[in-house]
């Protein structure tokens, strides 16, 4: 039963899970500004929520969440066969090892990593949706962001 | 010597008869009816086995009877020989009368015979003519029966006494009487008697002479020989001895005694007696002294053995005293009732101080005695033990410093068991208490250093206990401050990642354009925050590799590509920088297994290097293999700026940069090459660096070719 609003929608709707409010915020503007519509979410909890509610076209998930982190949300989208089909895009501010591992298990399709520039956040976007096109959907695990942020003196 | 009368007359048959012969002519040819007497008796001796017996012969008529021979009898026998015919009830009177012998069977009479004790008989002398007998011949006898023998020279002494008693006076036949009287007292004498003449030829001798000087017929050569030695010897002494003694000569004489061959030492005294008719005789008696000279000689011998034994003594009583004198304990030995014996000279000088007159050494002297007398009193009552150990504080007797010595006793017995002598040895103890002491202090001294050993290890294993807490709470400092750092540093990306957001959204004039001097302005904050969020990704890169979580990823792959996508990287910089940058590949560079990611954040970090500090000219990029090693190695060469020896460790420092001002131009944390030495390290590989002031640096990054996990 898939809400009749996806298909009318003109743009594509972005879900932006972030507790941080600024952040957030930044990112809606920022995604707003470069022409999708956006929803935002500040737990796990409200992020599944909104999911199940909008079912928007893709998910920006900070993994670090109050009630509910990103990870159990994302695990629970996934194992969804409601919202098993939207993209998620985590976003982790530990560039430590082992959290891409956590959230390619948890079933991220993509992830990037704090402080990501708004414009390469949607670069990043835009090729996953790209991906997900019905006539696409077969190229989905070959995602990858590659880390091109940082920098070295 | 009893023989059978038959067995005699049967064997000595033809002798018999030569002897019987020999006396015949004897008596025909003698005068001498006691010579006659005395031969007759001899040869019955000799003949007839007689043992005893006695001649007797009687003047004509009445009158004593005079014993003229005998043989065997007794001097004693012959002395109180007494009967005179004229006592007629008599046995042996009545024997006489008679011509046929008369036995007598031993058995006691009330009457003197010469022949006492045993059987006899009494053979009348007389001729076949004769009316009356002239004697009587007494011969033992084993039985009644006479010996033809007897009888024989019964007949023949009667016809001599017939033919003699015309003649011959009783005067003489007296004489004759006294002188066989005589004879018998010169046998009876022991020792041998011998009258010679001055030539030594023997004219009279008694019977123990005769043994000596006169081999009887039957005799054994050896007798013979040994009497003619004898005789020899005799004569020889008599014939020095007369030379120098006129009177009486005495000395020693050497004979053999013929029947055992033994030597015989006589004493010989021989004196001269003169006769008028025959001249000069030579009287020798012979005393025996074989026997006192061996007596003497073995006195001599014990009287020289005593006196070895003496000097025997003597020598080992010196050399016990020169032995206990020369051992340097005092030795001591004293009687039972205390009173010392004997002392060495050690032991003198504690109880005895001669020739000091000093009253305290005296008293110290007397002291030290009282204190040995105690401890020997003390010896005597534990009579049971042989030894006897103790302790005696003695002075020494001329400083009076204390002598504490050992005092060892021991008993001598007698060989009945009483005790003779208590023998002490004492042993100066001085020394010994003194190195008791030290000992005593040294054993002290070894227990505090145990201790103070005790205590130090104590101390150190306190320490060390110390130091491994420290160590824990160190690393769980050095946890908590990576831990601490990670957070922070996440802590900072946050508010960091929305600065640089907003930035970049007024840059991009999200909410509307902004002038030049604002956008100038947004510039540097953008700069600025790019910079401060190099420095924490940087931070966070070291303490993840000081954490150790940042483990090796080993995969294969190729450098050229490697080089490829550093250039990609770096193009916009290299770009902007007007430089040559070429890289080369040298032959033999193989396929690498390493970890991919760290290989290539420090090539982009070496390259990134060279390119800031580069002003003008190339940067080269250089692979190759040292198969010898198995080693990698990848160098990045340029023409900058260098850095001076002295820098050139100082630049793998942590935040460290040759120019600290933050106008520098060069940018960069300063991290960059300390973070790129830590990567190496945990490839298990180096980076060197070759710099020359002013004309480019070479930083060569050496890496195995297969990397190991550490």
């Amino acid at each position: 039963m898939k809400p009749a609003s996806t298909t009318a929608r003109e743009q594509p709707l972005v879900l932006v899970v972030e507790d941080y409010q600024d952040a957030r915020e930044m990112y809606a503007a920022y995604l707003q500004f470069s022409g999708f519509e956006v929803a935002e979410a500040g737990n796990g909890i409200e992020a599944i929520d909104k999911t199940h509610e909008l079912m928007p076209d893709i998910v920006l998930m900070d993994l670090a969440l109050p009630r509910m982190d990103g990870w159990e949300a994302t695990k629970r989208l996934k194992s969804d066969p409601r919202t098993r089909h939207i993209p998620i895009v985590a976003l982790t501010g530990h560039a430590l090892a082992g959290h891409a591992e956590g959230a390619r298990e948890a079933g991220c399709d993509a992830f990037v990593t704090k402080p990501c520039l708004p414009d390469a956040l949607v670069t990043e976007i835009k090729r996953l949706l790209d991906l997900h096109r019905p006539n696409a959907e077969n190229a989905k695990d070959g995602a990858r962001t590659p880390k091109a942020s940082k920098k070295r003196s | 010597m009893v023989r059978s009368a038959a067995a005699t007359a049967v064997h000595f048959t033809g002798v018999d008869m030569e002897a019987k012969l020999a006396l015949l002519e004897f008596l025909l040819t003698n005068s001498d009816l006691q010579a006659s007497a005395r031969r007759a008796i001899d040869w019955l001796a000799a003949h007839a086995g007689v043992q005893q017996a006695v001649v007797a012969v009687a003047e004509p008529g009445a009158g004593p009877l005079l014993l003229v021979a005998e043989h065997g009898v007794s001097s004693a026998a012959i002395v109180d020989f007494a009967l005179t015919r004229d006592d007629e009830g008599h046995p042996l009177v009545r024997a006489m009368l008679r011509s046929d012998p008369t036995y007598f069977d031993g058995s006691p009479m009330p009457f003197r015979v010469p022949i006492e004790n045993l059987a006899f008989h009494a053979v009348p002398l007389r001729a076949e003519e004769d009316l009356s007998a002239h004697g009587l011949l007494l011969t033992s006898a084993s039985g009644a029966e006479v010996h033809p023998d007897v009888t024989w020279i019964a007949r023949m002494l009667g016809r001599q006494a017939a033919r003699l008693q015309s003649r011959q006076t009783l005067a003489e036949t007296r004489f004759g009487q006294e002188r066989m009287l005589l004879y018998s007292i010169i046998n009876a004498v022991t020792d041998p008697i011998l009258l010679t003449d001055t030539e030594g030829k023997l004219i009279i001798a008694n019977s123990h002479a005769e043994k000596l000087f006169a081999a009887p017929e039957e005799a054994s050569e050896g007798w013979r020989r040994a009497a003619a030695l004898n005789n020899m010897l005799f004569s020889a002494a008599l014939s020095t001895s007369a030379v120098g003694m006129s009177e009486m000569s005495r000395r020693e004489l050497l004979l053999v005694d013929p029947l055992e061959g033994s030597d015989l030492l006589f004493e010989l005294l021989s004196s001269r007696a003169k006769d008028e008719r025959q001249g000069t005789y030579v009287v020798s008696i012979l005393r025996n002294v074989t026997d006192l000279a061996r007596a003497k000689e073995e006195i001599e011998e014990s009287y020289r053995t005593l006196r070895v034994a003496q000097a025997e003594v003597r020598d080992e009583r010196h050399r016990l005293d020169l032995i206990i004198d020369s051992v340097a304990d005092p030795i001591l030995v004293t009687d039972q009732e205390g009173d010392i014996v004997l002392m060495n000279t050690p032991a003198e000088r504690l109880f005895n101080a001669p020739g000091i007159d000093d009253e305290g050494t005296l008293r110290r002297v007397r002291a030290n005695g009282a204190n040995l007398t105690s401890f020997v009193s003390n010896v005597l009552t534990r009579s049971g033990e042989q030894r006897y150990r103790g302790e005696i504080q003695l002075g020494d007797p001329m400083t009076g410093r204390p002598l504490p010595v050992e005092a060892v006793a021991g008993t001598i017995l007698s060989e009945q068991g009483e005790l003779m002598w208590v023998v002490t040895i004492l042993h100066d103890l001085t020394e010994a208490i003194e190195k008791a002491r030290l000992y005593e202090q040294l054993k002290q001294a070894s227990v505090e250093l145990e201790r103070k050993v005790q205590e130090a290890t104590a101390e150190l294993a306190d320490q060390n206990e110390l130091l491994r807490r420290q160590h824990i709470a160190l690393e769980q400092a050095s946890a908590l401050k990576s831990q601490f750092l990670a957070n922070m540093s996440h802590e900072f990306r946050t508010p960091l990642n929305a600065i640089l957001g907003y930035t970049h959204m007024l840059l991009n004039n999200v909410t509307g354009p902004v002038s030049d001097p604002q956008r100038k302005s947004l510039t540097r904050i953008d700069s600025n925050s790019r910079h401060l969020l190099a420095l924490i990704n940087d931070i966070l890169d070291i303490t993840r590799i000081e954490a150790g979580r940042m483990p090796l990823n080993a995969t294969s792959f190729g450098i050229g590509e490697l080089f490829d996508e550093v250039q990609a990287e770096l193009e916009p910089i290299i770009k902007r920088s007007n430089l040559a940058v070429t890289t080369k590949m040298r032959a033999g560079v193989p396929t690498v297994r390493s970890d991919r990611q760290k290989v290539k954040q420090i090539m982009l970090n070496l390259l990134s290097n060279a390119l800031k500090f580069t002003p003008a000219g190339s940067v080269t990029m250089t692979a190759s293999y040292d198969s010898k090693q198995k080693e990698i190695a990848i160098a990045v060469k340029d023409t900058g700026v260098g850095i001076p020896v002295e820098d050139q460790v100082k630049v793998f420092e942590d935040f460290r940069q040759l120019d600290s001002s933050p106008a520098r131009g060069y940018g960069g944390t300063g991290l960059g090459l300390s973070i790129c030495r830590r990567l190496a390290h945990i490839l298990g590989g180096s980076i060197e660096l070759e710099s020359t002031a002013g004309k480019g640096s070479t930083f060569t990054l050496r890496l195995p070719a297969k990397a190991r996990k550490r």
